[in-house]
């Protein structure tokens, strides 16, 4: 009698003071067999997924080499007229060349140069997913429900740990790291294509109804425009997310000023990173304001206000 | 010309998630409040009837929260009815498919909103052609179509202004243009002047009765306010908790109250602008020098009566005819005292 109630406080102890956790045995077979099957299916359908994604990696390719290739003082004329097509700011269009120009002056244009192509096509490859995604999403709650906790992972969840399977999938490559950019870098341009759609005035959509509009024309001629200064916020927020993966996707074999920063990581060269990160920056802040003022200029109804 | 009359007929409306459940218990006398207390059901509308005449004014008239926005929604069906009919043309708008009611609502209604509800990031142009872009009516056309019913309402020279830069009253100037530009039968006017300060919607009210003199559309024009129903309306509904208390001519309501609620209501009512020659005159009997045509109210028959200094006064109908007398006397009489009810 006296044993047993000895055993029984030793195993309340033993319950209390250590945690009852999966044999380790078990444990292993556990995540071998979930490694296992996700090797599987990489044996199986990898080489269909990497023909997949060839033409993403033959744009890519062409346009980093098209952007490369171009002779720097066109370049620098191209960039600083989009800059003034999209911002109308001669200040800004100074300030632009003048980073080019400091940025090519220190050594880094070519790095700088794949940088830029690798942000337009991520950025560009979110905003043709991520607005139908935004747009699908305000159709319905369910699917609101549905997406929002996806792209909370895809926000929270550290790059690295979904580098493993996209590496396991497709290796060490540009497509890799544009996948691993576009993952962390979509969330924001769903998310404000779908509250921008869903904010529009209740008057103004039911103002359409009454005049007849399909779908269609309802989702064209009144809610996209009106959700057009979120959406660019959105897609403002995803070129800077973008612009914080390059370090990251450079792991994984991309070009670029991201790959100089590594490289200095590696071998403790400070002037080397800090250079390369400055760069970054520089680009970031430009991306920044044009996107910024070119959102402002979307919203030019609302800015005189009858007194 | 066709008959563009709107008949509604025994239409109720209970929101909530399973209105028709509750149909019956409200035919049988459930009340408003017991509805909402028992079962969490909101009654709408109950039991509508109302023909609206081709080609006239109806308003619909009734204080805050007595159904009457959710009333005209039903007729470009914004709500659906929990049962009942909305005829149109012969056909019961209330069953028409998906497609079929977007063309109904593209070609036969426009509507002219409380809030005006004009696109923001519109121009004044581009907002009063959204109807016929929606129709897939041609550029050239549609901007012609728009100029032109921009320039009737008084807006020349704002095309290319955005609605915020403009004041409420011109902004419902561009909402009306918009409906207008349209050229449907059925004219929907929810609130449409309530948001616009006294003068203003005095003006907006002549130009609706401008044009509606030479337009001849069926208008549903909702109000909260008994002059404006009374100037605008051939024909008035009141409604209250969702229910008809009664129908008829402003001048009728006027001098035939159904309830206490309703003579209440028109205590203040200027009756000289209001009740017509006709109904208070006598047989003709040619004794005065001075005419008033059929159909004057009596505030102008006093008017012209002062102002000839003659206590009498000839009615004559549209041809000239004498077709019955009154006295200044019995004008000022019908003026001052409640008719009789």
């Amino acid at each position: 009698m006296s044993t047993d109630n000895a055993e029984t406080g030793l195993n309340i102890k033993e319950l209390l003071t250590e945690f009852p956790e999966m044999s380790r045995t078990e444990l292993r077979d556990f995540k071998k067999g979930i490694d296992e099957t996700f090797k599987g299916f990489t044996r199986e359908y990898g080489e269909g997924i990497e023909n997949f994604f060839d033409p993403l990696l033959a744009i890519l390719v062409w346009f980093e080499k098209l952007v490369v290739a171009t002779p720097w003082p066109l370049m620098i004329v191209i960039l600083a007229a989009l800059v003034y097509a999209g911002a109308r700011s001669w200040p800004l269009v100074i300030g632009t060349v003048i980073t080019l120009l400091i940025v090519g002056y220190l050594g880094m244009w070519e790095d700088m140069m794949f940088t830029l192509a690798l942000i337009s096509v991520a950025t560009a490859l979110c905003i043709i997913i991520g607005i139908p995604l935004g747009i699908i999403m305000s159709k319905s709650d369910r699917t609101q429900a549905v997406i929002t906790p996806v792209l909370d992972i895809m926000q929270t969840i550290p790059s690295f740990v979904y580098l493993i399977p996209i590496l396991m999938l497709l290796g060490i490559g540009k497509v890799p790291g544009l996948i691993a950019v576009c993952i962390y870098a979509i969330p924001p341009v769903v998310r404000l294509t779908n509250l921008g759609i869903r904010l529009v005035d209740k008057d103004v959509l039911e103002a359409a109804d009454a005049f007849g509009a399909s779908p269609r024309q309802k989702l064209f001629t009144v809610q996209l425009p009106l959700a057009l200064p979120n959406i660019f916020a959105g897609v403002n927020q995803t070129i800077m997310m973008a612009l914080a993966m390059v370090v990251v996707a450079a792991l994984i074999g991309v070009q670029g000023l991201g790959s100089e920063v590594l490289k200095a990581v590696n071998n403790q060269y400070l002037a080397l990173g800090l250079m390369n990160g400055l760069a970054i920056v520089a680009i970031a802040i430009v991306f920044d304001r044009v996107s910024q003022k070119f959102g402002k200029r979307l919203q030019k109804h609302s800015e005189v206000v009858h007194g | 010309m066709a008959d563009n009359s709107i008949e509604v007929k025994n239409l109720y409306k209970i929101f909530g998630t399973n209105g028709k459940k509750y149909i019956e218990a409200v035919k049988n006398g459930m009340s408003k409040d017991d509805l909402n207390a028992k079962h969490g059901h909101v009654l709408g509308l109950k039991n509508i009837n109302i023909n609206m005449p081709s080609a006239k004014i109806q308003v619909i008239m009734g204080l805050s929260g007595s159904g009457k926005s959710t009333m005209i929604r039903h007729i470009n069906r914004l709500i659906d009815p929990t049962i009942g009919e909305v005829i149109f043309q012969g056909e019961d708008i209330c069953k028409m498919s998906k497609g079929d009611l977007q063309e109904f609502r593209r070609h036969k209604t426009a509507m002219v909103f409380q809030k005006f509800a004009l696109l923001p990031h519109r121009t004044v142009i581009d907002n009063t052609i959204f109807g016929l872009e929606l129709q897939g009516v041609d550029k050239k056309e549609r901007h012609d179509r728009a100029m032109h019913w921009l320039s009737r309402v008084g807006l020349d020279g704002f095309e290319e202004n955005y609605p915020n830069q403009l004041s409420g009253g011109m902004q419902q100037r561009v909402g009306l243009a918009r409906a207008l530009t349209n050229d449907a039968d059925i004219l929907l006017m929810d609130e449409a002047f309530s948001a616009l300060d006294p003068l203003i919607r005095m003006d907006m009210q002549s130009i609706l009765l401008e044009l509606q003199a030479e337009l001849h559309k069926t208008v549903v024009f909702i109000t909260h306010d008994l002059d404006e129903a009374l100037r605008l309306g051939d024909q008035i509904a009141i409604l209250r908790d969702g229910e008809v208390i009664q129908q008829g001519t402003g001048q009728e309501i006027v001098l035939k109250p159904a309830d206490a609620y309703i003579a209440d209501f028109i205590k203040e009512v200027n009756r000289g602008r209001v009740i017509r020659v006709d109904t208070i005159m006598t047989a003709a009997n040619g004794g005065s020098s001075i005419t008033i045509p059929t159909g004057s109210r009596l505030e102008l028959a006093a008017k012209l009566m002062v102002e000839s200094g003659e206590a009498e006064a000839n009615i004559i109908d549209d041809a000239g005819n004498a077709i019955g007398a009154i006295t200044l006397k019995s004008a000022i009489d019908a003026m001052v005292t409640p008719a009789v009810h």
